[in-house]
């Protein structure tokens, strides 16, 4: 009885875990631009290694038998629960900094240059698009600019 | 079960690195390979259940912690043109 359970929980978490990875695959390659097909990779990503670690810990510990084996997939889900999000900040901070530009619904990018979005990654306001910080943002942003490259001459 | 989710994370392996051979950026082939990387560590764990030998669980642990050290490398090399430079400032964050 237990088994049949046991079997049938990790078979649907399996399940769902492989199609919230494809679903994301899928995104990867159909999305418009890079911060949507980040959006689609790095949610999917952590979503679908939470999920089939569920059931792969599920595997482990009653049909396998072995606490190890779960020890250690609970150690790649924690990994991955830090590391997954943290490189995809990372990835969308540095896109910015190099001056990718966002792309809005209605297919135009909604900033006005490249250098835009390099002062908008240097500056700190979250609701910068709202408009009423935007003047104060790239104020900002273009202090950082020129503190960072007077300090930056040596290298 | 093993089997169809190895052939799930194989075919979401190669849309993957079909976006990483297509990206129109460095962002999008970055992008793509970190989560290659990510489908890489599923594979080796779910491949290691099996064929009955969880050990290769070892080696998917490796691998996550290198996957990440690896993205942030080449990103910090994107932004500084040499990951050993020290401009980093507080201020930045």
């Amino acid at each position: 009885m237990i088994d049949w359970i046991v079997w049938a929980i990790s078979w649907i978490l399996m399940l769902i875990g492989c199609v919230f990875i494809v679903s994301g695959a899928v995104g990867l390659i159909r999305m418009p631009d890079l911060y949507t097909r980040l959006h689609a990779a790095s949610l999917t990503d952590t979503g679908g290694t939470i999920i089939i670690s569920l059931a792969l810990i599920l595997q482990s510990v009653f049909v396998f038998g072995s606490a190890m084996a779960a020890i250690k997939v609970m150690l790649i889900l924690f990994f991955t629960l830090f590391t997954a999000p943290t490189a995809s900040h990372a990835l969308a901070k540095t896109a910015l900094l190099c001056g990718q530009v966002p792309v809005g619904t209605d297919g135009k990018p909604i900033l006005d240059s490249p250098e835009e979005a390099t002062l908008l990654a240097r500056s700190r306001p979250a609701d910068y698009r709202s408009g009423q910080d935007a003047e104060q943002a790239k104020a900002e942003g273009r202090a950082r600019q020129a503190r960072r490259d007077r300090k930056g001459d040596g290298h | 079960m093993f089997i169809a989710a190895t052939i799930a994370i194989l075919v979401t392996m190669a849309l993957t690195l079909a976006r990483a051979l297509l990206g129109p950026t460095l962002f999008d082939r970055l992008l793509a390979v970190n989560s290659f990387g990510t489908k890489t560590v599923l594979l080796i764990s779910v491949y290691g259940f099996m064929t009955d030998r969880p050990d290769f669980l070892d080696i998917a642990l490796v691998y996550s912690l290198i996957n990440f050290l690896g993205t942030i490398a080449v990103l910090k090399f994107f932004e500084f043109d040499d990951p050993g430079s020290e401009t980093y400032q507080e201020d930045d964050f």
